[in-house]
């Protein structure tokens, strides 16, 4: 790594004892020779494994559970559903009112994606409640699933989530959430080109080292310590206050180092169902996922859509831009109506554009729930805003580098959410890597700064 | 058939924050007897070094060596409250919580040490080193060690303070989508060069060159590790990446790390990173967040170079060879 101390430098002080000293960190011994102590590394006598019976389907309705066999399994101690979870109806983000509540902890008359945890089995072992988990019945009446977001729009497409209505997000302003800035439509009719284009993404996993889990200890005196890997404390001591009607006094949440977590453990999933068994049996429980659970049941990355279409002049100038953003959020909300919204902020990216739309919509269909992974609502905004830009040069003939110099944003420069530039650097970022790429541009782009345009 | 070169670049910036709901994060600092500081707080240490960089901006502010700092952090019955470890935020919002809390601190250490020396406090300044002499006058001087003793044996203060970082929610407007969604932004741009087999889809990454513009490097090594990572990452995200390669189909999903497809040491690239700093007005000592921004760049560059290569457009993620292979066979027959 090199610091170009160059740029900006009568704007900081390089004086300073600690800022700005590459030290050793502290926790680093503890890693490398594995001493580090992570959550699940604790074991407690009389601890009990929770393992979760989960749907096959995509989308069934449930006739009936029977756990009867699954009780006599030596080694059981307790099978938890539905009727067991005081309250079963949740939504993570219900903290900062972002509603409806609109997930179960543990599925009722309905499962709406292909690994929707049902029934949950404590056992002496893991194996036993492995083996338990195999023995529940579940009697499913499968219904149509869908499996992608044009056909979840679609008029008459069946509907994922009862407690939504609509198989989108409901804004307070709408079906989407909305950027307005301009006129649009007069900086269509005033441009040379018009291009129109579709990007969209699979869904990634997060895979961090170490799974997402958590071990739950009754302490004796109606409170619960639960060592979790949750990468927001407090946000799983409230949810999970409010999921088992239980005084947030009662929770006491241990973390420490997590073994990575890039969003994937933001969803509080494991804590709440694992403090409820640990109260319900008057014993540890740990409940972590297994390698399968993360990759394949945790929440991914959405998939997203993204179309693009821009106005732009010969002479390099994007004179309007009327982005449509969806987003995957599979059955459930979890964190995806805050990453739609956040992707409305983010367009039209690092450029002074000054007639933009975007509609963000956040969509529900029958795919695993995705939620945060890291630059969720930005990252695959990013890949669509950036090959459009490469698009464009390409189609009035100009140098992409330079392209993006003429339409960079600077201090000053009015967004279209309608914030005022400020410390902006794109410019700058853009010059030093022509140079340290030897992608030479024109010498006035050299010349150029981020600091306020003149008059 | 051939290995066909090509070239690609993207910029990009990324916000620092949440505050769509509110972005609140505290922090409390108190020194022992003996002189160092505990930053006590709720927030989690991810792997990324959060314990590090919040000791050396609790040292840099106090005055002390970073090794007299320890960080107590991610127990709810202790820490005060924090939103969270993600969005970028934890370097940002909670170390804006502790320099307000060690400055309150620092103030008591002060005022201490003043009555010790019988001088004014507004005199006084810290070496940085573990000791508080008067201005001007280095030979005039008590240990931060003899301080922290009198203030709790003898004067009866306590070196302690609390900090709060709050960025207010914002309501984005209906209508017109007026918001203020994060405070300051981090930039990038980077240039990527590939290698693309016409024949086979296979795309070989050669070198990718960052430039991140990130506030300020608060520690520059754990910030390039942060920076090296992400961009494999993006890498991995550009090239390699799902749970769900042939959705709707959901057999084909990896369950394990190899069956996920990501690269591995031998696939990635000859990696150039370069750090700029513009300090931004409201950061812990100018730093912006870098930890999502920095694995963004590289999958529109990629895409772009993979472009410049052969001449194709894949504009679905991941980019595989099967979905280049197509693309060309589009192309030929085209």
């Amino acid at each position: 790594m090199r610091l170009a101390k160059s740029y900006f430098a009568d704007e900081r002080k390089d004086d300073l004892n600690e800022i700005g000293q590459g030290r050793s960190r502290v926790d680093l011994p503890g890693h490398v020779t594995g001493k580090t102590t992570y959550f699940a590394d604790r074991n407690f006598p009389g601890m009990l494994h929770l393992k979760m019976v989960r749907s096959p389907h995509h989308h069934a309705r449930i006739r009936s559970i029977d756990t009867s066999e699954a009780e006599k399994h030596p080694g059981v101690v307790r099978v938890l559903t539905a009727k067991d979870v005081p309250h079963n109806t949740y939504t993570i983000l219900i903290l900062i009112q972002i509603g409806p509540e609109d997930e179960h902890v543990l599925a009722e008359e309905k499962v709406r994606w292909k690994g929707e945890a049902v029934v949950a089995v404590l056992a002496e072992t893991e194996r036993a409640a492995q083996e338990a988990a195999a023995k529940v019945k579940v009697d499913y009446e499968v219904l149509p699933a869908v499996l992608d977001m044009e056909a979840a729009l679609k008029p008459g497409a069946p509907l994922v989530n009862e407690h939504h209505g609509q198989n989108y997000y409901m804004y307070d302003s709408g079906a989407c959430r909305k950027v307005r800035f301009g006129d649009v439509e007069k900086g269509f009719a005033e441009a040379d080109h018009i291009l129109e284009q579709t990007y969209s993404s699979s869904p990634i996993e997060q895979a961090p080292m170490e799974t997402t889990g958590c071990i739950a200890v009754p302490e004796g005196n109606d409170r619960f310590t639960c060592y979790t890997n949750t990468q927001a404390m407090f946000f799983t001591l409230d949810n999970t206050s409010i999921i088992l009607q239980m005084p947030g006094s009662q929770l006491h949440l241990v973390g420490g180092t997590a073994g990575g977590g890039f969003g994937g453990k933001v969803d509080v999933i494991v804590e709440p169902i694992a403090i409820l068994a640990a109260k319900l049996t008057g014993r540890p429980v740990s409940f972590i996922y297994s390698r399968h659970e993360e990759m394949q049941i945790s929440s991914p990355r959405a998939a997203e859509t993204i179309t693009i279409k821009d106005g732009v002049m010969n002479d390099g100038r994007i004179v309007a831009r009327y982005v449509t953003g969806y987003t995957d959020a599979g059955a459930y909300s979890r964190h995806s109506p805050y990453g739609a919204q956040k992707g409305a902020a983010h367009y039209p990216g690092p450029y002074t554009i000054p007639n933009v739309w975007a509609d963000t919509y956040c969509v529900y269909t029958n795919r695993t729930p995705s939620s945060a992974m890291r630059g969720f609502g930005v990252t695959i905004a990013d890949f669509a805003l950036e090959v459009q830009m490469d698009k464009l040069a390409r189609l009035i003939g100009m140098d992409p580098l330079e392209f993006r110099f003429i339409n960079a944003y600077r201090d000053g420069d009015m967004k279209a959410h309608r914030q005022t530039t400020e410390g902006a650097a794109l410019i700058e970022c853009m010059q030093e890597a022509s140079r340290a790429a030897n992608w030479p541009v024109a010498e006035k782009y050299y010349a150029l700064s981020s600091h306020p345009r003149e008059g | 058939m051939a290995i066909r070169r090509g070239r690609g670049v993207a910029a990009i910036n990324y916000p620092t924050g949440m505050n769509l709901g509110g972005d609140p994060s505290q922090a409390l600092v108190h020194s022992t007897p003996t002189g160092n500081f505990m930053v006590t707080l709720s927030s989690v240490d991810l792997g990324q070094g959060l314990k590090q960089v919040i000791s050396q901006i609790c040292a840099e502010t106090i005055g002390v060596p970073t090794d007299r700092v320890v960080v107590d952090t991610a127990d709810t019955d202790t820490g005060p409250h924090c939103m969270g470890t993600f969005a970028s935020r934890g370097t940002h919002r909670i170390g804006n919580a502790v320099i307000q809390a060690a400055k309150e601190a620092r103030q008591v250490m002060l005022e201490v040490a003043a009555e010790e020396l019988e001088v004014n406090a507004a005199d006084l300044e810290t070496d940085g080193a573990g000791n508080i002499h008067v201005k001007g006058a280095p030979q005039k001087a008590i240990s931060i060690f003899d301080t922290a003793l009198s203030a709790h044996f003898k004067r009866g203060r306590s070196i302690s303070g609390r900090g709060m970082f709050l960025v207010p929610r914002s309501f984005p407007e209906t209508e017109t989508g007026a918001m203020k969604p994060a405070t300051c932004y981090a930039h990038a741009c980077t240039v990527a060069e590939v290698e693309v087999d016409d024949e086979t889809g296979e795309v070989t990454v050669l070198t990718v060159k960052n430039v991140f513009e990130i506030g300020r490097a608060l520690n520059p090594k754990m910030v390039e590790q942060q920076l090296v990572g992400g961009s494999w990452m993006g890498i991995s995200h550009t090239l390699y990446e799902t749970t769900e390669p042939y959705y709707p189909a959901r057999e084909h999903g990896g369950s394990d790390f190899n069956e996920y497809l990501m690269p591995g040491p031998g696939d990635l690239a000859d990696t150039e990173i370069i750090v700029l700093e513009r300090p931004s007005a409201d950061g812990p000592y100018g730093a912006k967040g870098p930890g999502e921004m920095c694995a963004n760049p590289q999958i529109p560059a990629l895409a772009n170079a993979i472009f410049d290569a052969v001449g194709v457009r894949i504009d679905h993620l991941p980019i595989t060879p099967e979905r280049i292979l197509r693309a060309l066979k589009e192309q030929r027959r085209v």
